[in-house]
């Protein structure tokens, strides 16, 4: 009989505010072969880890059930705790009461913790029935492809091609660098980007590891951490590039706003990227007018877009640093000068005269053509009076907005966007530039806007990440493979012909034919289970037997329910 | 009479309409909570069996989802899902049980807002077919 432990999580409130775990826990000490059920305020955290190890030790437990997040992020973390109280860690089933309950039936406490019990019956019911795996490794392909020549993507690039790892860069412009091509200075250090990319170039350039492939696109992506492959076409040309591991660093772009503030109708009107180019070419506005947060920060697009507030900082000193008789102001809804540097920014623009005024969404500015150019009338909170800003230059510091094909990507990589259309990591604190997904990882403003030194610091940590399979040369698989019974197989082939990956054929052994799976090929998908007309076939960790358990657990607390 | 709340079982595969699922959890996405979902690797491994069993025993409704067509983790899995499913359908709607009860749909790891719809209707839909007439059966 085996010795279930059920360990439910609080997640601090994110589950118990819907969740009633108590309830929870003495409902799970009643089902079959739970010896112990408890709770913890957050189980992944290092105190829930080991009160769980010391529960498994002392209770002296076969099978560990978790009640929490998602297995999809959290699974590798419990199952080394499994590991560490000496369980075999396939012996472990995880059950999402976060994800698929609490979050999703905030205002339904009762059926959500109906709802949680259930799924823990039915986790209980497989984990009973689980049995340990040992796991087989397969090679890494030593090659790495990323996706996106911007700064963060040739950040990436060099660090991995210092590091001797084979690199593929695939950007779909003639030329590198992204947005930063625009942008000549960077806040806070006024540092020049063309001597940075132009830097990051020059390693790339100069080593026998990189390959950069520029007007390129990725047309299809297949495989598995180790063993990916990526076609990019570009030129009338297609190549497939076998590779181990992918960074994404396809950036973010300028949101162009739908004519706010008379854009496009009247020439003064530009976006801070316009004003940039402007800049780069001696082309130094007497006086301008910075609108903060056009298209953010509103409904239908409720972020801050982190970056704005400090561009604008950054060129309304560069205008009043150049031209004494420069008469800058920038309205805005709060400043966002995060980080020391840029405060300072703050400071300065403030002493050298640029005039801040905060503006509300009930009552946003308005730009209005007069005879010699161009007012900007914005109501001032501060003194509760209308003001009227004259000016040459109004410039819209609008939010950097995901990319038109971020989606088209997100589908070839199969790897989730945010409803903003920005990539979404894996867990934004444990698992920052990876996502779920093995062997694919993000960085940049692809994920989130995010500035000069945040890009270069996750391309880097993105590098790090993907460096590890690669430099291991081995990814240990897990054990999900199928195996067919050959007293039960009738080799009938069905299998065979089922599977995607043509691992399975018909052997004699013992004058007995039967269905045989290779196991190195197996990717353990389960479509031959499916196909088997005689429950012969069965997958490792997804067994027919386990998955019926649960079936019976539904039906079974349902029953009891009624 | 209170409300019928219907069991509903949900077979999602691990690359997209799982991700899907947790995509509507994090985005705080809320639907009904009549829905278990039951984690596999992809829906071309869900026996046909496996939805005889939950409707025989009781259970209002089985959801099946997989990854968009041509998505699928494992290049083809999910073709034979298409295929299988209806076939299902055929038997249940032979042994006199409404084929809605048995729904195939597809999301992706990003389509959340798709996952809180499909689930939303679909429980729609069983509610409005009422109580499976097979549950409290015994064999
Ligand atoms: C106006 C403005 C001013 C700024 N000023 C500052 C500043 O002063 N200080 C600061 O710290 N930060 C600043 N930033 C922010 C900073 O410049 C960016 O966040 C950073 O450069 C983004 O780098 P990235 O590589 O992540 O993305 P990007 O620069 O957007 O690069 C992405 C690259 O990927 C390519 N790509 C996209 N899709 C694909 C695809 N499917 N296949 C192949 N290639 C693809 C693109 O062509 C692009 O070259 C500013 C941003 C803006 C808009
Ligand atoms: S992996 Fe999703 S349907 Fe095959």
């Amino acid at each position: 009989m085996a010795r279930v432990g059920v360990f439910v999580c609080h997640c601090g409130l994110n589950i118990a505010s819907t969740v009633d775990i108590e309830k929870v826990v003495a409902y799970a000490r009643g089902l079959p072969d739970v010896v112990v059920a408890e709770h913890n305020l957050y189980s992944c955290s290092e105190e829930g880890l080991s009160s769980i190890r010391k529960s498994i030790e002392k209770n002296k437990l076969d099978r560990v059930v978790v009640a929490a997040c998602t297995p999809r992020t959290h699974e590798p973390l419990f199952r080394k705790t499994c590991e560490l109280a000496g369980v075999n860690k396939y012996l472990f089933e995880f059950v999402n009461i976060r994800e698929h309950c609490a979050w999703i039936h905030i205002k339904e406490p009762l059926s959500a913790t109906d709802k949680a019990e259930k799924l823990i019956a039915m986790g209980v019911a497989k984990a009973r029935l689980l049995e340990p795996q040992k796991e087989t490794e397969s090679s890494v392909i030593p090659t790495a492809v990323v996706i996106g020549g911007g700064l963060t993507g040739l950040t990436a690039a060099a660090s991995l091609a210092a590091q001797g790892i084979d690199t593929h860069l695939i950007e779909r412009e003639e030329k590198l660098g992204g947005v930063l091509g625009d942008v000549e200075v960077i806040s806070p250090e006024f540092s020049k980007s063309g001597d940075l990319i132009g830097q990051l170039v020059k390693e790339l350039k100069g080593s026998r590891h990189a390959k950069v492939h520029l007007g390129a696109k990725v047309v299809a992506v297949s495989g598995f951490i180790g063993n990916f492959e990526v076609t990019v076409e570009g030129k009338g040309k297609q190549e497939k590039i076998p590779a181990g591991a992918i960074i994404l660093a396809t950036g973010a772009q300028e949101f162009m706003p739908k004519g706010e503030y008379g854009f496009k109708e009247m020439p003064e009107v530009v976006t801070q990227l316009e004003l940039e180019r402007r800049l780069a070419s001696g082309n130094v506005p007497r006086r301008a007018v910075f609108i903060q947060c056009v298209g953010s920060r509103q409904p239908g697009r409720e972020y801050c877009s982190r970056i704005c507030c400090n561009a604008s900082l950054k060129n309304a000193l560069r205008i009043v640093r150049t031209r004494p008789d420069s008469r800058v102001s920038i309205i805005h809804r709060d400043i966002m000068s995060y980080g020391t540097a840029s405060e300072r920014l703050y400071r300065e623009a403030s002493d050298r005269g640029v005039v801040f005024l905060r503006y509300g969404l009930e009552r946003i500015p308005k730009v209005v053509r007069k005879k010699d150019g161009v007012v900007v009338e914005v109501y001032d909170e501060t003194i509760d009076e209308m003001v009227d800003l004259d000016t040459d230059l109004v410039v819209l510091a609008t939010p950097m907005v995901s990319r038109e094909d971020a989606r088209d990507l997100g589908k070839l990589l199969k790897v989730p966007l945010d409803k903003y259309g920005f990539f979404l990591e894996a867990h934004v604190k444990l698992r920052p530039v990876e996502f779920a997904t093995d062997g694919v990882f993000i960085a940049g403003s692809a994920r989130w806007p995010s500035s000069v030194t945040e890009c270069m610091g996750q391309g880097l940590a993105a590098a790090a990440k993907a460096s590890i399979p690669i430099r291991r040369g081995k990814v240990v698989v897990e054990a999900i493979t199928a195996s067919a019974d050959p007293d039960r197989c009738a080799a009938c082939g069905n299998c065979v012909i089922a599977c995607p990956y043509e691992a399975i054929e018909i052997v004699e052994e013992h004058g007995k034919r039967y269905a045989k799976v290779n196991e190195t090929k197996c990717k353990g998908c389960g479509t031959c289970v499916a196909a088997c007309p005689n429950d012969a076939m069965q997958q490792r960790g997804f067994t027919s037997q386990q998955l019926s358990s649960m079936i019976d657990a539904l039906i079974k607390s349902t029953e009891e329910e009624t | 009479m209170a409300e019928f709340s219907p069991t509903i079982l949900a077979f999602c595969c691990n690359w997209c309409s799982y991700a899907g699922a947790d995509l509507a959890g994090v985005s705080r996405l809320q639907m009904p909570p009549n829905i278990h979902i039951i984690r596999v690797m992809c829906s071309a491994s869900v026996k046909p069996e496996y939805v005889l069993k939950a409707i025989s025993g009781g259970v209002d409704g089985v959801l099946v989802l997989g990854c968009h067509i041509g998505d699928c983790h494992y290049m083809t899995g999910n073709h034979r899902t298409a295929k299988r499913m209806p076939l299902v359908q055929k038997v249940l709607k032979e042994v006199g049980i409404d084929e809605k009860r048995l729904r195939l749909d597809w999301v992706s790891a990003s389509e959340g807002e798709k996952f809180q719809k499909v689930v939303t209707d679909f429980v729609d839909e069983v509610k409005q077919l009422g109580p499976n007439p097979m549950r409290g059966v015994k064999w």
